[in-house]
């Protein structure tokens, strides 16, 4: 495990246990957009330029903004947050730590698939290769997901379009 | 035991290009106001120094010595964030962008370029729309209503002028079918035949590209987020001495970053016309060696392409002094109803005109 490795990992759980800890929910979206960076620095380091790029660029820049934008309408601080019964408090930390085991328990015989290191081809994150995979062998999923896009996409200009005998100003 | 890279020339480009933004995003605000008085019909700032060229400095020194206030109910930490942040994103996306072609010493042969990455359009994309965080985390950690607003309209009118930006890049993306920013460039001018300039085969995207840079940097007429009718100062009203400063040096290295792109993207970067044809005419009748007339080529081209950079980074400020600011829902429909509309047809016509063999 290269020290780089370790490093962003270390960056990435601490920012993830900072989401749920931090009290000012603008930390926690703050924490969030650090954990994904330090997800597309692992990305980087698979050698998947175009997925780090398109985690940045979808996550960092396009969702968290959202979020960041909500979370600041909505004006959260310590006097409006909502004060859980303890009952709810127990059983959300009973439900937390059995996943959490259940999960310990589950990858700790997994057996990685090896890697032959002769055969390996490691450019194969790098974009062009993925554009390939994607419209030849996953042409379908690819096209249906980009038609779904758009959709949503002319559905949000014709929801923002003055209807007539609608203008107010 | 960590690896670092080895400090090579790929480091000292980027600190000359991370140098060269900050001194033309200094003298940006003397161009602004020279500019503006010459188009106010005024004289400008012409006390310090001769024709007012150490005004720069003197107005650091304003920023620096200036008191340095944090508003009651500031969450301080983030409040110091923001302007940091607006400053290193705006930054982080030179890094990408080729300054010049090759240039030879001996053996060795370097390009003028930070880093050549095959997603490099992708970082520069991905880098400016992180460029909001700076203005919302600085809006929002002022606990003041106006500066709130100001962050709210800087952040929706990103993400809407992005979406277009992004339709118009993927035109570009198209004719090229690289990211990478060298490459677009090069195939910009491919010697003995005559290629030319994106902006001849992609004129609409052009425009629309123009038009949501204006939108990203936050400039007159769409610079709603800073508003002083309606909003003081948008999201800098609390910032005051060097913290304001940054907020207001990060948009001139804004420009300066996104009219480098649109001269790389559009207008050919380093190239110019006829430079192979000079290059073998040194080369042939003159008795230069060829490496040496490419080194003088790739000088004339980064030397060109800083022009090309000056003349968009004037029509920036020629639009600031020449037309009104648009009103909040204008810019929204023009962003949602206009240009991403227009961006999708004209990546149906680049398309078209593909298929068609007419461009490639």
């Amino acid at each position: 495990m290269s020290p780089l490795f370790l490093f962003l990992s270390f960056v990435a759980l601490l920012s993830a246990l900072g989401v749920v800890f931090a009290k000012n929910p603008i930390h926690s979206v703050l924490f969030l957009i650090l954990t994904f960076f330090s997800l597309s620095g692992h990305y980087l380091l698979l050698n998947a330029q175009f997925l780090a790029a398109v985690n940045i660029i979808v996550y960092a820049g396009a969702i968290m903004v959202l979020f960041l934008f909500v979370i600041m309408f909505l004006n959260l601080n310590v006097d409006t947050e909502p004060h859980k019964p303890a009952l709810a408090k127990i059983a959300a930390a009973i439900a937390g730590g059995s996943l959490f085991v259940i999960m310990i328990v589950a990858l700790r015989d997994i057996q990685l698939p090896a890697v032959n290191g002769t055969t390996f081809d490691s450019q194969i994150g790098m974009v062009d290769k993925l554009g390939m995979v994607l419209f030849t062998t996953y042409k379908l999923p690819f096209e249906l997901a980009s038609i779904l896009l758009l959709v949503a996409m002319v559905g949000a200009v014709m929801l923002g379009k003055r209807e007539t005998g609608e203008r107010h100003f | 035991m960590i690896e670092l890279p080895a400090l090579g020339w790929q480091s000292i480009v980027i600190f000359v290009v991370f140098a060269v933004s900050l001194l033309i995003a200094t003298y940006c605000t003397y161009a602004e106001r020279v500019i503006a008085a010459f188009l106010q019909d005024r004289v400008g700032p012409d006390r310090a120094g001769p024709y007012g060229l150490a005004q720069p400095l003197a107005d650091a020194v304003k920023m620096f010595t200036k008191e340095e206030f944090f508003p009651g109910g500031a969450n301080k930490a983030l409040f110091v964030f923001g302007p940091c942040l607006a400053m290193i994103t705006a930054l982080m996306s030179s890094a990408v962008i080729p300054f010049g072609n090759n240039i030879s010493f001996g053996n060795n042969a370097f390009f003028l370029q930070g880093i050549e990455v095959n997603i490099g359009m992708l970082w520069v994309f991905g880098v400016v729309s992180l460029g909001v965080y700076g203005v919302m985390i600085g809006g929002w950690a002022s606990n003041n209503k106006f500066s709130l607003l100001g962050a709210i309209r800087a952040a929706s009118q990103n993400i809407s002028y992005e979406l277009a930006m992004g339709l118009s890049l993927i035109a570009v993306l198209m004719i090229s079918g690289t990211l990478s920013l060298r490459e677009i460039t090069i195939q910009q001018s491919i010697p003995g035949e005559w290629a030319m300039w994106n902006i001849v085969r992609q004129p609409l995207g052009f425009i629309i590209f123009l038009v949501c840079a204006f939108a990203e940097t936050n400039r007159t007429p769409f610079d709603l987020p800073e508003c002083e009718t309606e909003l003081v100062g948008g999201y800098h009203t609390e910032y005051s001495s060097m913290k304001l400063g940054l907020y207001l040096f990060s948009e001139y290295v804004n420009i300066f970053v996104v009219s480098a792109v649109m001269s790389v993207l559009y207008f050919g970067g380093f190239n110019f016309p006829f430079q192979y044809e000079l290059r073998d005419w040194l080369a042939s009748s003159q008795g230069w060696e060829l490496a040496s007339a490419q080194n003088l080529i790739t000088a004339l081209g980064t030397v060109l392409l800083f022009g090309k950079i000056f003349a968009f980074i004037f029509f920036f400020m020629w639009i600031r002094w020449t037309l009104p600011r648009f009103r909040y829902d204008q810019l929204m429909r023009l962003g949602w109803t206009i240009l991403i509309p227009l961006a999708v047809v004209n990546i149906l016509i680049t398309g078209g005109l593909i298929t068609f063999g007419v461009i490639k």
